[in-house]
C-alpha cells in the first residue's frame, strides 16, 4: 500500500475543490467533500451567532444586579446560545463536516453511499437553521434550550414554534446522515478494509449514527406533541389540561442524553487519530477504544433520569439511573486510559492539533469525574440545576467536543485545503483556548457548590467575583477562537502548499493527494495492514 | 492528605474573595458534604494523574528526529482489565455510599411538622398550619424535623436551600415534599433552581431559623387568628361540601371524618391510603379514583380554588380525624 510521496504531489493537478467552478457546482454538488465544506461554513456561521449569545450573556453576569439587559433578554440569550450550539453547532460539528470529509476517505471509498441524500440533508440542515434564526431576530424564544413544560407549551409568550421547528426540521438531517454513514461504513469499504482495521475515527462515527437514527426521532415526536399542546392546547404535558409535566422531560432526555454522546464520540475519534498520529504509534488497545464507543452509544439510551434526581421520578427510578450513569463512566474512562497508554515509548511531537488532543483527554477527564458529581444521587440533589452542571456539560462539550473539533480541523485542514497554517500561531491560539476554557468554567464549579441557580440574569453580590473571573476567562476564549479563523481563513491562500501527507501519517486518506481529487483515489486501495501500523517491526501477532 | 498543606495557602488566598463553601446548617449538610469531598478527592487524583502522565511521557517521549518511528508496545490484557475494574469498583462504592444517602434524605422523620409550599410565577407562598402566611421568607424553628407540601399554581419551579442541601421541583398538579432539620439559628437563602420565566432570577427568599421559643412567638405573632384547618372549614361550608359531606344524608355521601391517613376502598377494586396527594385529586377530578359504594354526584373544583384554598380544605379533612394517621402515612 505505500505510495511514492513525492510522485503523488506533483500529478492531479485537478481536485475535488477546483474541478468545477462557480456558486451552482457547490449548491448542487454530490460530492461528500464539497458537503462536507459546506457544512463547515454553516456551522461556523451558527457557532459566531451562539457565541455573540454567550459574550452578551458573560458580559451581562459581571455585575450582580446585571450589567447591560432585562432578564427577559437574558434569557432569550441563553435560550439561544443552548439551541444554536447543541443542535446547529456541537451536534453537525464533527460527525457533518468531518465525517463527510472524512468516512468516504477513511475507509477507500468514492463517496458516501447515498450522495444526493446527503445533498438534501444540508439543504435540511440550513432550512432548520433559518426557522432558528427567523425565531432570534423577529424577537426570540425563552424557554430554554430543555423547553420544559408547561412553561413552553402554555405560558412563555416567544417564539417556541419557529425554534421547535427549527430543530425538527435540522433533526431530519442528522438521520439521514446518520442512515448514510451506516450504510457507507457496512457496503462501501475497499478491499481488505475489515471492521478491525477501521480507524478509530470511522468506530465513533458508527456508535454515533446508530445515536442519530434511534434518538431523532424520540426528539421530533416530543417536539411535535409540544406544537399540539401549544397550538391546539391537547392536553400532554400541562396538569390544567390533563397532561404530566414530567412526560416532556422523560422524552426530552430519551434523546438529549444520549445527544451529548453524539457531541462527543465524534470528537473522541478524532482524538483516537491525533494521538496515534503524532505519536506515530498504534492506539493502545484499539479494540477497547472501539468497543468502549459501542458501548457508550448503548448505554447512553439508559441514562435519561439523572436529569430527573430532583423531578419527582420515583426513589426507585432515581437508584436505577444513578446505577446506569456510574456505568457510562467506564467506557469512557477505558478510553482516557488507552490514549494516554499510547503516549508511552511513543514519538511525540508538540503540533498544535496534538496540542488539542492532549488538551481534550484532560478536559474530558475532568468532565467526566465531575459527571460522577451529578450521577451520585445525594450530591445530585445539591448542585443539579446549579452552575455546577454549568461547568460540568462545558468541559464536556467545550473541553471536549469543542477541541476534538478544533484539533480535528487543524490536523485534516491540509488535507481539505492543500495548504499549510502557521503552525507557531496554531499553537499559540490552542494554549490560549485552553487557558481561557478553563478560567471560564472552573470557577463555575465553585458558584455551583456554593448554591448559585443556572439561568439566573441576576445574582446575590457574593457570587461576583468569580463571574468576573469567569468573564475574564471566556473574553480570553472568544480571542482564541478568533486566532484560527483569521489564520486558517489566510492559509487557503498565502499557505504553503501541504502536501499529500504532511504529519506523515497513517490512514488511506493520507495517501491521495491534497486537495484529494473528486473521486477520492486514482485507483481503488486495496487495505493489507491494520490501522496505524507506524511500527516498521510489526507487533506480535496477538490483538487484544 | 497530603494534599493539605498545598491546598491551605491558596485556600487563605481565595477566600478573602469569595467564599469557599456554602453554610452547612442541616442534618444533612455534613453527610453530603463528606461526599462531595471524597468526589473532589477522587476527581484530583485522576485529574493529577492523567494531566501528569501525558506532561511525563510528552517531555520523557518527544520526538527527537523527524525520522524517528517508535515500537509497537504491545496492548496488555492484565492493564486493561486492571483500567477497567478500578473505575468499576469505585463507580460502585460510590453509588452504593450516594444511594444509601439520598434513600436517608429522601424519607422525613415520623411526626415532622408540616409547612405548606406554593410556587407562582415569580414568588413562593409558604404556609403554617397555624395559620401564618408568607411571602418570600419561611421561618422555622432550629432542631425540629420540618417537611415541606409543595405545589405549583403554573409552571415548573424547584425550591432549593443551599445551606440545607435540598432541593425538589414543585409541580403544578401534584404535591412534592421534602425535608429538613436545620441545626444552625441563622438566616439562609432560599432559590428557584428550575428555570420558570421572566423573573425567575427574582424568586428567591430567605430562611429565617429561629429557637424554638421564638418561632412560638413569632408564630403567635403572625397568625390571624385562623389556622389553615379553620378556614378550610369555612371554604367546607362556603363551597357547598357540607350539604352532601354529612351525616345527614344517612350514608349516600360519605362523611370525611377520619378519612385523612385512612384505607379507602376504590371503586377499581384498588385500595389506597387517603393522603394529601389523593385528596388533592379527589377534590380537583373527582372521577378520576371514586371510592366504591358511591354514586359519583361530586362536581369537580378543578380551576374554582385554588391551590392555597386545597390545602386548606385537606388540612381541615385532616382535622377531622388524624389519629391513625402516622401509620398509614408512612
Amino acid at each position: 500500500m505505500s505510495v511514492d510521496v513525492a510522485e503523488l504531489s506533483t500529478r492531479s493537478c485537478v481536485h475535488y475543490l477546483n474541478a468545477s467552478y462557480g456558486i451552482k457546482s457547490w449548491l448542487l454538488t454530490t460530492d461528500h467533500k464539497r458537503i462536507g465544506l459546506l457544512y463547515l461554513v454553516s456551522i461556523t456561521f451558527m457557532f459566531l451567532v451562539g457565541a455573540g449569545a454567550a459574550a452578551l450573556m458573560r458580559l451581562q453576569l459581571l455585575e450582580p444586579y446585571g450589567a447591560i439587559v432585562q432578564p427577559e433578554t437574558y434569557n432569550k440569550l441563553f435560550s439561544i446560545h443552548g439551541i444554536i450550539m447543541v443542535f446547529f453547532f456541537l451536534i453537525p460539528s464533527i460527525p457533518a463536516v468531518l465525517g463527510n470529509f472524512l468516512v468516504p476517505l477513511m475507509i477507500g471509498a468514492k463517496d458516501v453511499a447515498f450522495p444526493k441524500l446527503n445533498l438534501l440533508s444540508w439543504y435540511i440542515f440550513v432550512l432548520g437553521s433559518l426557522f432558528t434564526l427567523y425565531c432570534v431576530i423577529f424577537g426570540g424564544v425563552d424557554t430554554g434550550w430543555t423547553f420544559y413544560t408547561p412553561f413552553s407549551s402554555m405560558y412563555s409568550n416567544t417564539h417556541v414554534l419557529a425554534a421547535a421547528l427549527g430543530i425538527f426540521v435540522t433533526g431530519f438531517s442528522s438521520i439521514l446522515t446518520g442512515l448514510n454513514f451506516i450504510v457507507t461504513i457496512h457496503r462501501m469499504r475497499a478491499p481488505g478494509m475489515t471492521w478491525f482495521r477501521l480507524p478509530l475515527f470511522i468506530w465513533s462515527i458508527y456508535a454515533t449514527s446508530i445515536i442519530f437514527v434511534l434518538g431523532t426521532p424520540v426528539l421530533a415526536i416530543t417536539l411535535f406533541l409540544l406544537t399540539l399542546e401549544r397550538v391546539l392546547h391537547v392536553g400532554i404535558f400541562d396538569p390544567a389540561v390533563g397532561g404530566d409535566p414530567l412526560l416532556f422531560q422523560h422524552l426530552f432526555w430519551f434523546y438529549s442524553h444520549p445527544a451529548v454522546y453524539i457531541m462527543v464520540l465524534p470528537a473522541m475519534g478524532v482524538v483516537s487519530e491525533l494521538v496515534a498520529a503524532y505519536s506515530r504509534k498504534r492506539i493502545y488497545g484499539y479494540s477497547f477504544v472501539a468497543f468502549s464507543s459501542l458501548a457508550i452509544a448503548f448505554i447512553s439510551f439508559l441514562v435519561w433520569g439523572h436529569h430527573m434526581f430532583v423531578s419527582g421520578q420515583s426513589i426507585y427510578a432515581g437508584l436505577v439511573f444513578s446505577l446506569m450513569s456510574f456505568l457510562v463512566a467506564i467506557p469512557s474512562a477505558i478510553k482516557v486510559f488507552n490514549w494516554t497508554a499510547t503516549l508511552y515509548k511513543g514519538s511525540i511531537s508538540y503540533d498544535a492539533p496534538m496540542l488539542y488532543a492532549l488538551g481534550f483527554i484532560g478536559l474530558f477527564t475532568m468532565g467526566g469525574l465531575t459527571g460522577l458529581f451529578l450521577a451520585s444521587l445525594a450530591t445530585d440533589v445539591h448542585l443539579n440545576g446549579t452552575y455546577f452542571v454549568v461547568a460540568h456539560f462545558h468541559y464536556i462539550m467545550v473541553g471536549g467536543a469543542v477541541m476534538g473539533f478544533m484539533g480535528g480541523i487543524h490536523f485534516w485542514w491540509p488535507k481539505i485545503t492543500g495548504r499549510l497554517y502557521p503552525d507557531k500561531w496554531a499553537r499559540l491560539a490552542a494554549l490560549i483556548i485552553f487557558a481561557g476554557f478553563n478560567l471560564t468554567f472552573f470557577p463555575q464549579f465553585m458558584l455551583g457548590y456554593l448554591g448559585m441557580p443556572r439561568r439566573y440574569a441576576v445574582y446575590p453580590a457574593q457570587f461576583q467575583v468569580l463571574n468576573v473571573m469567569s468573564t475574564a476567562g471566556a473574553t480570553i476564549l472568544g480571542i482564541g477562537y478568533m486566532i484560527p479563523l483569521i489564520y486558517l481563513l489566510w492559509s487557503m491562500r498565502y499557505g504553503p502548499v501541504a502536501g499529500p501527507n504532511p504529519w506523515r501519517a497513517k490512514g488511506l486518506e493520507w495517501q491521495t493527494p491534497s486537495p484529494p481529487p473528486e473521486e477520492n483515489f486514482e485507483e481503488t486501495p486495496i487495505v493489507t495492514e491494520e490501522a496505524y501500523s507506524y511500527a516498521s517491526v510489526p507487533p506480535e501477532k496477538s490483538r487484544v | 492528605m497530603n494534599g493539605m498543606a498545598i491546598c491551605v495557602a491558596p485556600r487563605i488566598i481565595a477566600g478573602v474573595l469569595f467564599p469557599l463553601h456554602p453554610p452547612a446548617a442541616s442534618t444533612i449538610a455534613r453527610d453530603v458534604d463528606d461526599l462531595y469531598f471524597t468526589l473532589t478527592g477522587i476527581t484530583l487524583f485522576f485529574t493529577f494523574l492523567i494531566f501528569g502522565l501525558i506532561f511525563y511521557f510528552m517531555i520523557k517521549y518527544r520526538r527527537r528526529s523527524e525520522n524517528e518511528i517508535p515500537r509497537d508496545v504491545k496492548t496488555s490484557m492484565p492493564l486493561e482489565i486492571t483500567w477497567t475494574l478500578v473505575p468499576t469498583l469505585i463507580s460502585a462504592i460510590l453509588f452504593v455510599w450516594s444511594a444509601r444517602l439520598y434513600v436517608k434524605n429522601s424519607e422525613p422523620p415520623a411526626g415532622s411538622m408540616e409547612i405548606f409550599v406554593i410556587g407562582k410565577q415569580w414568588m413562593w407562598q409558604l404556609q403554617h398550619p397555624e395559620g401564618a402566611r408568607e411571602i418570600d421568607e419561611l421561618h422555622v424553628p432550629v432542631g425540629v424535623p420540618i417537611k415541606l407540601t409543595m405545589t405549583s399554581q403554573d409552571v415548573i419551579h424547584d425550591f432549593y436551600v443551599p445551606a440545607f442541601r435540598i432541593k425538589k421541583d414543585v409541580l403544578p398538579g401534584r404535591y412534592s415534599s421534602i425535608w429538613f432539620e436545620a441545626t444552625k439559628v441563622g438566616e439562609y437563602d432560599f432559590a428557584c433552581a428550575q428555570y420558570c420565566g421572566a423573573e425567575h432570577a427574582a424568586m428567591t427568599g430567605r430562611v429565617y431559623v429561629m429557637k424554638e421559643p421564638d418561632y412560638a412567638k413569632w408564630l403567635a405573632s403572625q397568625s390571624n387568628g385562623k389556622s389553615m384547618a379553620q378556614t378550610g372549614q369555612q371554604l367546607f361550608v362556603s363551597l357547598g361540601c357540607a350539604t352532601c359531606h354529612a351525616e345527614s344524608t344517612g350514608g349516600k355521601y360519605p362523611t370525611l371524618a377520619g378519612v385523612y391517613g385512612h384505607s379507602v376502598k376504590l371503586r377499581d377494586g384498588r385500595t389506597i391510603v387517603a393522603d394529601d396527594a389523593y385528596l388533592r385529586n379527589a377534590i380537583s377530578k373527582p372521577g378520576t379514583e371514586p371510592v366504591a359504594g358511591y354514586a359519583p354526584a361530586m362536581p369537580s373544583f378543578q380551576g374554582q380554588i385554588n391551590e392555597e384554598q386545597l390545602l386548606d380544605l385537606i388540612a381541615y379533612i385532616k382535622s377531622l380525624g388524624t389519629q391513625e394517621s402516622q401509620t398509614a402515612v408512612q
